[in-house]
């Protein structure tokens, strides 16, 4: 059948019309991919090799001397810090809860649990900027219904100005990441968690294991494909959606407590006017990701195919 | 009734109580800024507990005309759309021809758009920011839109020559044979059959551009082209020196409301889009 498509196509005269028609199809496309996406990434990599503000004409040369300064820069290393602490709790808590809740919600007989499903799902679907407002005011000081839920329970020694204390911000900041993304992960676990067959368990409860026992012995050896699939969507998405709920919830100009990679390299773009160097941070980030990617990679074990 | 029997609904009422707090933690918050909506700033201020005493519609009027709501509604509607249209003229075809056509370069483009997926338009919205502004079309949200769409053909490439690659070849060669030319094959045979595809890359593709910050906020400066999201962080900064409490709330509503109505309107479809595109990759 190959053959025969291939000399039907060589014996039209249309050999022009199909290249019409590719050009058609890729050419849109391939332009504004190189100009919207590939020209600006290689422009972060060359022009982390110049001093330059980004809009005036003066450009200097630096070699890696941005790269050097970023070595000795205490903001820098906060920053990235930060993001490493966001990245491990949202990862660790996101995927626990998801887990859990997809198991129980797979293998529960409760009628309403197609309810939870959609409820819990819906945070995701909301802009980070409806998330920020949110929890700005569910953390605010006097007003928001965080510490008043614990002044109702007595607590009042545990209220905080959540997004005004250096020790609280990061758990607040992560806490909204989380509400935001676990019902994304329950439902691609439920999905991976229905291919499961059913027999499995019933063997498991006739041999009297745990539903504990039996989550980590055969739930998670089975979905194991996807858990390793979503630890790098976790990689990529606290990258960027910790920037994004950062600058709605924090005010940018206060001090660098919830600083991350991302903020920091727009503020010394678009603040500092150090362009050259915001290149050299967003450098950081590209071989960060894609060094955290290739380490996950190598320990879930690579599936061969 | 046997013990087992007992257990059984001690374990499941347990687990109800378990995502009925969940269920709690995440339909509280919404609820409350609904509520808060209606609330004057007095009640606001009073407590978070208080239902308001009359019903403040005012609020929402406010937000609508006082802080420009309105207007941003509309900006975003248009963005969206814009983008999605730009979006589905790219990557059909070019998903086709990735998926089916052998030609001068077409591995070298396929790593190239599989390579694309690693860059988060977060990473390069300053450099964006450079490019536009040297071509002299910051401010213009047609190039916005263009820039969206842009940004979504990675993903959407991928899924969609997945989709593509499993429709059975001998349609083609059918049609092929009855003189159907590679146009007609692509929009009369392919588009019909990949539209579980094509669906899954709009609803994904609206929800990220209606959705969309950095970008909107970076590459628009003037306040009346602003898109939803960013009219609404800035009613938010416009709060700390107004004190129209009820308004902001409103505004927020104003933005979260479409996402409900959305998302209750094709919740199935969206779950089931998430599995698709991802547990493919």
């Amino acid at each position: 059948m190959k053959t025969l498509n291939r000399t039907i196509k060589g014996q039209t005269k249309g050999e022009w019309r199909r290249r019409g028609f590719l050009a058609y199809c890729i050419l849109p496309s391939l332009i504004l991919y190189l100009t919207f996406m590939i020209y600006p990434t290689l422009n972060v990599f060359g022009n982390s090799l110049f001093h330059w503000s980004g809009l005036s004409p003066n450009k200097r040369f630096a070699g890696l001397e941005n790269f050097a300064n970023l070595m000795n820069d205490r903001v820098f290393w906060l920053a990235f810090r930060n993001t490493i602490f966001l990245m491990s709790v949202v990862t660790v808590i996101t995927m626990a809860l998801s887990l859990f809740l997809a198991f129980f919600l797979t293998k529960t007989r409760l009628k309403e649990r197609n309810v939870y499903r959609t409820l819990f799902f819906f945070p995701n679907v909301l802009s980070f900027v409806v998330i920020g407002t949110l929890f700005k005011n569910i953390y605010a000081p006097s007003t928001g219904i965080l510490n008043n839920l614990l002044k109702l329970f007595g607590l009042d020694s545990w209220c905080h100005a959540w997004l005004g204390e250096s020790g609280t911000v990061l758990w607040a900041i992560a806490a909204a990441m989380i509400w935001q993304a676990f019902g994304y992960y329950m439902v691609m676990y439920i999905a991976g968690m229905d291919s499961i067959p059913r027999d499995v368990y019933e063997a498991a409860d006739i041999a009297g294991a745990s539903k504990f026992r039996q989550f980590f012995a055969i739930t998670v050896p089975l979905t194991w494909e996807i858990i390793r699939v979503t630890l790098v969507f976790f990689i990529a998405s606290t990258l960027s959606t910790s920037f994004l709920v950062v600058s709605v919830m924090t005010n940018t100009s206060q001090n660098y407590s919830s600083e991350v990679l991302l903020s920091y390299m727009y503020r010394q773009a678009f603040t500092n006017a150090n362009f050259g160097y915001s290149m050299a941070v967003a450098v950081f980030i590209f071989l960060f990701s894609l060094f955290l990617a290739i380490v996950v990679n190598i320990l879930t074990g690579k599936k061969e195919n | 009734m046997n013990t087992a029997k007992v257990k059984r609904i001690i374990y499941d009422n347990l687990m109800r109580i378990v995502m009925l707090l969940i269920s709690i933690i995440v339909a509280g918050p919404i609820l409350w800024a609904f509520i808060t909506s209606f609330k004057t700033s007095a009640e606001f201020l009073r407590s978070p507990w208080i239902l308001p005493a009359k019903l403040q519609f005012v609020n929402y009027v406010n937000a609508v005309q006082k802080a420009h709501m309105g207007q941003y509604f509309i900006n975003s509607i248009a963005v969206t759309f814009v983008s999605l249209a730009f979006l589905l003229f790219l990557v059909v075809p070019a998903s086709y021809a990735l998926a089916r056509q052998r030609f001068f370069g077409s591995k070298m483009i396929n790593l190239l758009v599989l390579a694309g997926l690693f860059i988060n338009a977060n990473y390069i919205v300053v450099p964006l920011f450079i490019l536009l502004k040297n071509l002299n079309s910051l401010d213009n949200r047609l190039m916005l839109c263009a820039v969206y769409a842009a940004t979504a053909i990675p993903f959407n490439v991928y899924l969609l020559s997945g989709f593509m690659k499993g429709i059975s070849r001998e349609y083609e060669d059918a049609a092929n044979i009855d003189g159907c030319g590679p146009m007609m094959i692509l929009y009369r045979i392919i588009v019909p059959m990949a539209k579980p595809g094509l669906i899954t890359v709009s609803l994904f593709g609206f929800m990220t551009f209606w959705n969309e910050y950095m970008l909107a906020l970076t590459l628009l400066t003037t306040p009346g082209k602003r898109t939803l999201s960013v009219g609404l962080k800035n009613l938010m900064e416009i709060q700390k020196y107004a004190t129209n409490w009820g308004a902001m709330f409103a505004g927020l509503v104003i933005v979260m409301l479409p996402t409900m109505i959305f998302y209750a309107s094709v919740q199935k479809k969206l779950t089931d889009g998430i599995t698709l595109g991802g547990i493919k990759g």
